[in-house]
């Protein structure tokens, strides 16, 4: 059996759906038989298919990625506090910071493998749930995660040696070995982003007229790509206020709740407060840059933010309301005149492409979703940007903490928020490029299995999840009981001592 | 060689690794499964755990490097092969969840009875996920994934006698792996009776492995003839090393002489994933040679680079690693120095506040800085320039504001 036939073979034709159609190929085959004929062909045996469950693929991915995204944001700055905390105890060798270096270390640690499994699994998915995505593209942005995984590789090495390493290693040694961590943190997370970038701003290939990809560039596709840097240093910021809030949320809660508010709990409170009171402030300019370069670079998906439908010159900016599909009108809300081009364009005048710019079908269908995402990130956003500024001038007025409870009762609502703004800002980016998966290029419909079962893996999956969600809250309260400051504490796996040989 | 077959020549390393070290990893996990008794099984399953948490992490990541490594350099196999595959690979996944999560979970165990229960989910996902990897390989040795999205059937494509061969195979060498690497630990760790325990393993667990990968050479023969054909052809002298190294390791662990042995049973275990390679050559799938399925040279090139590149900081780090773990330097038992307190390297006042004053000073003009260059500014440079000095608002930010000493107000 010649190469050919088999290919023909497993071409979908009566299935599929769609405008690649493996006969037609295989007569092109017969008649150029080169490697990049074999190439084309190949694309379109893996062409697009009918999938009933798209939605349910979607959402699969979606829950998979939510559960993975928070602990992303604990790799990324997580590591850098404890580092830093590390390096506070070797200054001033203070018991409070030590014991706070190694109580944080085994919860990073802990969340790190959990990380680690949820990683994995989308790494799994984007093959499973979408192999066109991966079969067609996969030579474009594949080199990104090529270098992720060495970024992976180092920072699991480095993390084991620093956890494991306390007290074996002389504290400088344990002390630089943790860099690589931090470093890491910016690197992995820097090439996911870059395959993010590329996908909302594709580059760096041509596409032959078969739905192959030719003339692939992967350096500047992933790299030089004008998408990259706004959503890596957007991220990257949201990482240290996720952090910094949901820390400094939980020794809130300790002290409203249980009155715990020793010096080690005030240190434990303050050093990731301080943190993200000056990185949410900084995120609303980095945010107010990200909106510039979509308004630039995907005006469909500005117009989705605004729920805009038609293009206009001097569009306003709603806060609130209902985007209706039938009419394509904004009801309800406040509309602020003007505001919408003077953000995008800098000029209250400037014309903002809408929705109508593009054919029914190249439009993200969930506008409502959307539109209430961005307007829930911007005004969480905003709220914490409000709350970091609060503690910044109390903090140069009077050289402590807020003392009011309210202060405290509101540090406890930000944790959870800054995780909701978190994941607003990914539902805004990825329900906003719909229908494409690459961004014009190639349609979500088109990257998806063909295979069945899908609304079965993705049951599962929810509910692995759900018990790993219960694992992970079982552990952070375990660790947070351990008693401070023991001699024996904490011990990097607290094994059940009088059991161990 | 071609340039075509290189990254898959590197994706076969990481996969030689992978099963080496991975690969004791969920045979650790087996073994704990295994262990009874109150307090034996408890001091098995105590071991296996300590001996393979600092490196857990660090041996999982080769599967990662092997998925990244096919789908750039071949992304069609790539799609084909896991479309098809999803259910063997999907209960791969959720195994890998359970471990982890499991890694994660015995560090909060305080009762026997709940670490009991987080090393058995550790064990069952460590059968499980080894198991349908295996089917993963043995399907594409079967010939039985054909190009196309999800083309072969969800079920049969990896339920056949050679599949099935190849999971349950790739179970017992984990296993056999384990125990000696286990042993070898426990001489290390000065502890007599794990060290026994352990050998009797890994000699029951290689005389098992072997005889498995005996039947699956006929299980090959009669399912896939090819292969087969291949095996004993072209591939015969990695058979050979392998089977040679099996020996050896066996020998070597009778006579208690565990570190080289570390090294034999891995060589055995390596060969068998090098002979599967040199049979399978040039076929990918089924009518997709290695050279057809290959991405352009660009991007070829470019993951090569990377590679090198990263080789270059991976290498000594993984050196670094198991040097240290290898020389019993990491470990989950608390040193005597534990809670004393460290001296003081710097004075604290380096910290004091005298100078916060002119760094909040200069984080506001770097932050109004920022305002021009990120936020009015349009040019890409200028965002570039505002991006560093937002940063560096940040940071003299944060050192200004940062809270050594927090008083403790009036709660």
């Amino acid at each position: 059996m010649g190469p050919h036939d088999g290919i023909v073979a497993a071409g979908r034709c009566g299935r599929a759906a769609a405008r690649l159609c493996v006969g037609g190929h295989a007569a092109s085959i017969v008649a150029g038989d080169t490697i990049e004929a074999v190439h084309a062909v190949l694309a379109a045996a893996l062409a697009p298919v009918q999938q009933e469950y798209l939605l349910e693929a979607r959402q699969m991915q979606a829950m998979s990625f939510a559960a993975h995204i928070p602990l992303v944001c604990f790799g990324v700055a997580f590591p850098a506090l404890v580092v830093f905390v590390d390096w506070l105890s070797l200054r001033t060798g203070d018991p409070v910071h030590r014991t706070l270096a190694r109580r944080w270390t085994r919860v990073m640690v802990a969340l790190f493998a959990v990380g680690v499994v949820t990683g994995t699994i989308l790494s799994f998915e984007l093959g499973m749930l979408w192999p066109d995505f991966m079969a067609t593209f996969g030579s474009v942005f594949g080199l990104a995660f090529a270098l992720e995984g060495f970024s992976f590789f180092l920072e699991a090495i480095f993390i084991a040696i620093y956890v494991y390493g306390w007290d074996r290693l002389s504290p400088r040694v344990h002390l630089l070995c943790g860099l690589p961590i931090v470093a890491t943190g910016l690197t992995g997370s820097a090439m996911v982003i870059a395959v993010n970038g590329w996908m909302n701003h594709p580059q760096g290939f041509r596409l032959a007229a078969d739905g192959s990809v030719t003339d692939v560039q992967p350096w500047s596709a992933l790299f030089g790509n004008s998408f990259f840097w706004h959503e890596l240093v957007h991220m990257y910021v949201a990482a240290y206020i996720v952090v910094g809030f949901v820390l400094a949320g939980i020794y809130a809660w300790g002290k409203l709740r249980h009155g715990r508010w020793g010096r080690y709990e005030r240190t434990a409170l303050a050093l990731p407060l301080t943190v993200a009171a000056l990185a949410a402030p900084a995120q609303l300019l980095v945010g107010d840059w990200a909106a510039r370069e979509v308004a630039n670079l995907q005006p469909v998906k500005l117009a989705a933010f605004e729920g805009l439908q038609q293009t206009t010159s001097g569009a306003s900016e709603h806060i609130g309301g209902w985007y209706h599909e039938d009419t394509g009108e904004v009801t309800g809300g406040i509309a602020i005149p003007d505001l919408l081009s003077l953000l995008a364009y800098h000029d209250p005048n400037a014309t903002v492409r809408g929705l109508d710019s593009v054919p029914p079908d190249e439009r993200p269908g969930a506008i409502n979703v959307i539109r209430f995402a961005f307007q829930a990130m911007v005004g969480i956003g905003t709220l914490l940007a409000a709350v970091g500024v609060v503690v910044l001038w109390v903090r140069w007025r009077r050289k402590r903490l807020p003392l009011s409870r309210w202060f405290y009762r509101v540090l406890v609502v930000c944790g959870p928020l800054s995780v909701v703004a978190l994941l607003c800002g990914w539902v805004v980016t990825e329900v906003g490029r719909q229908p494409w998966v690459v961004y014009d290029v190639m349609r979500t419909e088109q990257a998806v299995t063909s295979a069945d079962g899908i609304p079965v893996g993705y049951a599962t999956l929810a509910l692995v999840y759900l018990g790993l969600a219960g694992a992970v809250w079982w552990i952070l309260r375990r660790l947070a009981r351990a008693p401070v400051g023991g001699a024996r504490d904490p011990q990097p796996t607290g094994a059940a001592a009088g059991e161990t040989p | 060689m071609s340039l075509d077959a290189v990254p898959l020549l590197l994706a076969l390393v990481g996969l030689a690794l992978y099963v080496v070290l991975g690969g004791a990893d969920f045979g650790a996990g087996f073994w704990q499964l295994l262990a009874r008794g109150r307090e034996r099984g408890a001091a098995v399953r105590e071991h296996a755990h300590a001996a393979m948490a600092p490196v857990w992490e660090a041996n999982h990541v080769w599967l990662i490097f092997v998925l990244v490594v096919m789908w750039t350099c071949y992304p069609v196999a790539f799609g084909s092969i896991v479309s098809t595959l999803a259910v063997p690979l999907f209960i791969a996944a959720i195994g890998i969840i359970f471990r982890g999560t499991a890694y994660a979970l015995r560090a909060g165990t305080t009762r026997a009875r709940e670490q009991r229960a987080v090393d058995t989910v550790f064990g069952v996902s460590s059968v499980l996920t080894p198991f349908a990897l295996g089917t993963v390989v043995g399907a594409i040795a079967d010939q039985a994934v054909p190009v196309g999205n999800a083309a072969g059937n969800l079920w049969t494509s990896w339920t056949g006698a050679l599949p099935l061969t190849i999971g349950v195979l790739a179970v017992a060498l984990g296993a056999y792996l384990a125990a000696v690497y286990l042993a070898a630990d426990a001489v290390r760790r000065d502890a007599p009776e794990l060290e026994s325990a352990f050998r009797w393993r890994a000699l029951a667990a290689g005389v098992l492995a072997g005889a498995l990968a005996v039947a699956g050479l006929l299980v090959v023969r009669s399912e896939a003839r090819g292969l087969f054909d291949d095996l004993v052809g072209e591939a015969l002298p990695a058979l050979i090393v392998s089977g040679t190294a099996g020996v050896g390791t066996l020998a070597l662990v009778w006579r208690r002489r565990y570190e080289p042995a570390r090294y034999s049973a891995a060589v055995a275990v390596a060969a068998v994933v090098a002979g599967w390679a040199i049979a399978q050559q040039p076929v990918l799938l089924p009518g997709l040679t290695v050279s057809e399925a290959a991405a352009g040279d660009d991007t070829l090139i470019a993951v090569l680079v990377s590679v090198g590149a990263g080789a270059l900081l991976l290498a000594p780090s993984l050196v670094f690693l198991f040097t240290l773990t290898l020389r019993g330097r990491l470990s989950y038992e608390e040193s005597d120095a534990a809670g004393a307190p460290t001296t003081p390297v710097g004075p604290a006042h380096a910290l004091s506040a005298a100078r916060s004053g002119l760094l909040a000073r200069v984080a506001l003009a770097c932050l109004i800085l920022t305002l021009g260059f990120l936020t009015l500014a349009d040019a890409g440079w200028a965002h570039a320039v505002g991006v560093v000095t937002l940063l560096a608002a940040v940071v003299t930010g944060f050192r200004a504001a940062l809270p050594v000493d927090e008083p403790a107000g009036s709660d």
